[in-house]
């Protein structure tokens, strides 16, 4: 420090307190007038990150309307309330194309966030797109590149004859041994990874799918 | 250090030795971490590259304007506070132009806190200069930092998925080193890399130059 001014032998504590003071005081100013600006471009990107990955895992899709499903059945999101955020997509005619709806489960690394597709009409989950992973970059995230494993779907989905599970729990199986369509064939290299997709899938379907079909034509009307 | 220059007259040198003779990666190692974790793909490192060159000269800027006021009993915590702003600035930016490039670099953007050669900078230079040579020698620090990021990330985007920018550069038919995007390979990429740059080095050096490297 010998070429700066020189300093007072003794810095008092009040001038010290003064400049971290003034200068916390500048960070904060510069910090917030930075969140303003940007907030609103932010919550474009993230509306807009769910609104392709809707689009993506059901395609023919125009528009979409967000609800929320509970033991009590199914209401539009925005009326309060708790329970499961599920995406209503239509096409350009309004008919109901399918729903679509979060899932997750630990995969190698850590949390695989998905968004996955379901079509009432055939019963079947017609996709899947990553929300969130940190899976390996060239194993784990073959998931969405790998053209097998996509062939998985669409993937069986039908509830039991009580309605209250689905018949077959989806399971992902050891790469090529998938005897059933409710089967997830492996990416041999990215086992894990594979798995957290059939598990997050089994996991939010065995509770959504039950909740969600004796209220399925509330959601097939368009406003 | 150029800090014990006490004129301040800017010249080329001034913002050339970061790039070269000062390369914060290739010759004085510093700040590995994001250098070996962000350089699987050439855009991770530009964005990388940018978004630390952005805080190093709004820290140098802002570090060097208050150079004066600053009481050297508090000068770290006050560099912190400073670099820790211009951190939480850029996260908001990298937000708001591409999620996906904010998923990417993950964790090493609030990171760049801690990147040694920003503190290192504020407290070698920037608390030495006035603001503009302060800007220019953090500008070149910054080009320095992006381009060995640049050189890691080329090499192991090239060779771990077979493209450059995300195109595929060899064709289908090419398997991938997986190895040079894991972690492993950021080393292996690093370790070549400081070879070729410390050949080339003590190629360039004058004969009494040599003497000194070999004696060290």
């Amino acid at each position: 420090m010998s070429s700066v001014a020189p300093l007072p032998s003794q810095t008092s504590s009040l001038r010290m307190i003064q400049v971290l003071g003034g200068i916390a005081m500048l960070s904060g100013f510069l910090v917030v007038l930075t969140y303003q600006l940007t907030l609103p471009r932010i919550e474009l990107n993230r509306q807009r990150a769910i609104e392709r990955a809707v689009f993506q895992v059901l395609p023919g899709a125009t528009t979409r309307r967000d609800f929320l499903v509970d033991d009590d059945g199914v209401r539009p999101a925005g009326e309060g309330g708790g329970g499961t955020k599920v995406y209503a997509a239509y096409d350009a005619d309004g008919k109901l194309k399918g729903i679509a709806a979060e899932a997750g489960a630990r995969g190698y690394q850590d949390i695989v966030r998905i968004l996955y597709g379901y079509d009432p009409a055939c019963q079947c989950i017609t996709g899947f797109a990553v929300l969130q992973s940190t899976e390996t970059p060239g194993l784990g995230d073959k998931i969405t590149r790998d053209a097998k494993f996509l062939a998985n779907f669409p993937l069986d989905a039908r509830l039991a004859a009580d309605g209250k599970q689905l018949a077959n729990a989806i399971v992902t199986v050891k790469h090529g041994s998938k005897t059933g369509p409710w089967q997830i064939d492996a990416i041999s290299g990215a086992t894990i990874t594979s798995t957290a997709v059939g598990k997050g899938l089994n996991n939010s379907a065995q509770v959504l799918l039950p909740r969600l079909h004796p209220h399925i034509d509330q959601l097939k009307v368009q406003p | 250090m150029a800090g014990r220059k006490r004129d301040d007259i800017i010249t080329a040198d001034t913002f050339l030795e970061g790039i070269w003779r000062e390369n914060p990666v290739f010759v004085m190692l510093l700040g590995m971490c994001p250098v070996l974790a962000v350089t699987n793909s050439v855009m991770n490192a530009i964005a990388m590259g940018l978004a630390t060159t952005f805080v190093l000269i709004g820290s140098s800027t802002l570090v060097s304007l208050l150079r004066n006021v600053i009481p050297k009993q508090v000068r770290i915590a006050t560099y912190i506070v400073i670099i820790a702003t211009f951190v939480t600035i850029v996260d908001y930016v990298i937000q708001a132009i591409s999620l996906d490039l904010y998923n990417a670099l993950g964790a090493f953007i609030q990171l760049i806190v801690v990147n040694c050669i920003i503190l290192g900078r504020a407290e070698a230079y920037a608390s030495k200069n006035r603001p503009l040579k302060a800007i220019v020698s953090g500008l070149g620090m910054g080009s320095g930092f992006t381009i060995a990021l640049l050189c890691l990330g080329s090499v192991r985007e090239l060779l771990g998925s077979g493209t450059l920018l995300g195109f595929s550069v060899f064709g289908a038919q090419f398997e991938p080193w997986v190895v040079m995007i894991l972690p492993p390979g950021g080393f292996f990429v690093l370790g070549a890399w400081l070879l070729l740059f410390n050949w080339l080095r003590e190629r360039k050096a004058s004969p009494e130059m040599k003497e000194a490297v070999h004696a060290r």
